[in-house]
């Protein structure tokens, strides 16, 4: 057991008197170490925000204050009238707060001004676009690990659809899909999955290439089909690299089901909202959008995460 | 720790097959074999001109130092490995031929049990894929623990048991659809000396109760010479069979016997063996 050291020692002053800690005080000193640091580094985070948020909004306060004919004005009244723009280039933590509580917790969630509405628009679209994309990853994958003509023809091209820039794309499936008269939230969701099965085609291909050649010597001693050798040993084998995959093609999936929103904003959506407000210059719009993104992501990632250790402990990957 | 399971009147249940000297059915049938492999660095000749006949329940082992192609020879059996030229049946067929009609259990050197499948479940895993039902699964998966004496252990995970247990479980896990031919490629390599000589003698009584055929590969003199009723000496480069010794002790032989003159008298013809195939030169 190391010692404690000394910043730990100040913080429990009892601590370093035990001759033995306990499992739970070791698991609590462990949490709170780890509370700390993500404290410390919230708080550095938004110290620097507000130190942009001035910088950035200076010149707009002094045209601001030049315009009105104000001549007199102390620091702290300078300061707080960056801080408090109404269109800011960067706007201070307080008015996305402010914002957020306004769009997410007073507005009526059915209406079009609430970022609750807009947040589950952008969700259904992330989560049929990531269900599409995780399926067709998995079976690429499968094609691929299975025939070694299509590990040459296909991967290539798997790996150049993400050479595209998707901004470029995304207005072309659109316009592509609607001459099919397929439209609503399905494009968006084409747009996500286009995004989001590569990582998961990536894991798969090394996930299902996993088990060692004792592994499947053994099957073959049984005389498994491939079938047999794909559900009992290749896909189990290539679960913690799904998972790992999964994550990052949840994250994906948000982001091409926003770039499809910014194409196609007519029904809303995070990404419709991220459009309007640049169009109108509403910098505290865009970053609450911003800022509900990045929870949907963490959400999103969180639950995958949840499923990834609810399984591992289950096959016994988790001791 | 028992690899052969307890009740005594199971034991009297399993009629000793009769196993006349030479006068068996031939199971594996290998004449002028040779195997090369093409590497980067030109052709290595893993296997030379091998001429060999094993007969029904017999237990041969392969021994030999690294290199000698003792593994592959067993891999050949097992259709793991094509030969490149020679003649070998298994069961009177081609060994794919009898490796598709699953005539044959293989224990590799390390467990190879699949780490997100229970011990039952491992053992089970042959089962499910030849097809049998739900009840007869389970009921050669509690067999196949009584017989290693892992009762009380189905429901962990691999990573929970020792080496000596997980290799048992391997054994049980290549016994559960009773195949006649058992192939073992240096199944107690990795285990420490006590663990192998407990497993050696269990190995011992699972055979003479069993009647089975065994083909063994060891470079472990004792544990060849103490097991086998006939020990193939083979040498390296390129891989060959140098000599073939037979161990006439009595089936009910203990580690004991390891101490007895005709016991060391097999040991040293083994060495020897061993010696005239250079195994010993650098």
């Amino acid at each position: 057991m190391l010692p404690p050291r000394a910043g730990e020692l100040s913080a429990h002053p009892t601590e370093g008197a035990r001759p033995a800690m306990t499992m739970t005080s070791m698991v609590r000193r462990v949490w709170q170490s780890q509370a700390t640091a993500v404290l410390v580094i919230a708080l550095a985070i938004v110290i620097l925000w507000y130190g942009g948020s001035i910088v950035m909004n200076a010149q707009l306060q002094r045209d601001a204050f030049e315009n009105a004919d104000q001549k007199d004005y102390t620091s702290a009244q300078f300061i707080a009238g960056t801080l408090n723009m109404e269109r800011p280039k960067l706007p201070a933590p307080h008015q996305i707060v402010r914002e957020l509580d306004k769009t997410v917790l007073q507005i009526d969630p059915s209406s079009k001004r609430s970022l609750v509405y807009h947040g589950i628009v952008t969700l259904q679209a992330t989560l049929l676009g990531f269900s599409i994309g995780s399926i067709l990853g998995v079976l690429l994958a499968v094609l691929v690990v299975h025939a070694a003509s299509l590990d040459k023809g296909l991967m290539p091209w798997i790996v150049a659809s993400q050479a595209i820039p998707i901004i470029a794309l995304a207005p072309m499936i659109v316009v592509i899909l609607n001459q099919f008269e397929v439209t609503g939230i399905v494009p968006k969701a084409v747009i996500s999955a286009y995004l989001s099965f590569f990582p998961v085609t990536v894991g798969m291909v090394k996930g299902l290439r996993s088990p060692d050649p004792l592994q499947l010597d053994l099957m073959r001693t049984y005389s498994a089909s491939r079938p047999e050798t794909l559900f009992k040993l290749r896909l189990p084998a290539s679960v913690p690299f799904l998972f790992a995959s999964l994550k990052v093609a949840v994250a994906a999936s948000l982001v091409g089901a926003i770039v499809a929103e910014v194409t196609k904003s007519e029904d809303g959506g995070l990404g419709a909202r991220l459009l309007a407000g640049s169009y109108y210059g509403q910098t505290v719009q865009i970053w609450a959008a911003l800022i509900a993104a990045a929870i949907c992501a963490c959400v999103l990632i969180g639950i995958v995460g949840s499923l990834d250790r609810v399984v591992s402990r289950r096959m016994g990957y988790a001791r | 720790m028992t690899l052969v399971g307890g009740r005594s009147d199971e034991t009297e249940a399993v009629p000793r097959s009769p196993r006349p000297p030479g006068g068996g059915k031939r199971v594996i049938d290998i004449a002028n074999l040779s195997l090369t492999f093409m590497t980067a660095d030109g052709p290595v000749h893993a296997l030379s001109n091998i001429d060999l006949a094993i007969e029904e329940g017999e237990f041969v082992s392969l021994i030999g130092p690294s290199g000698c192609g003792k593994t592959t020879l067993l891999r050949v059996i097992a259709d793991l490995e094509t030969p490149s030229q020679g003649t070998i049946s298994v069961n009177g067929e081609s060994p794919q031929e009898a490796r598709l009609k699953r005539a044959y259990g293989y224990v590799f050197q390390a467990p190879a049990l699949y780490p997100w499948r229970s011990i039952a479940q491992n053992i089970a895993l042959p089962l499910e894929i030849m097809g049998y039902s739900r009840a007869e699964r389970a009921a050669r998966v509690k067999k196949g623990l009584d017989l290693v004496n892992l009762q009380g252990f189905e429901k962990k995970f691999p990573w929970q048991l020792s080496g000596g247990m997980q290799q048992r479980a391997s054994i049980a896990r290549a016994l559960s659809f009773d195949p006649t031919l058992l192939l073992m490629d240096e199944p107690f390599g990795a285990l420490d000396e006590i663990v192998r000589d407990k497993l050696n003698e269990q190995l011992l009584r699972l055979w003479d109760k069993t009647g089975k055929t065994v083909v063994f590969v060891t470079h472990s003199i004792p544990e060849a010479v103490f097991l086998s009723t006939k020990v193939v000496v083979m040498s390296p480069r390129p891989g060959q069979i140098h000599d073939v010794i037979e161990c006439k002790l009595s089936r009910e032989r203990t580690l004991d016997i390891r101490e007895t003159p005709a016991f060391l008298d097999l040991a040293h013809r083994v060495r020897q063996g061993l010696r005239e195939g250079h195994s010993y030169v650098d």
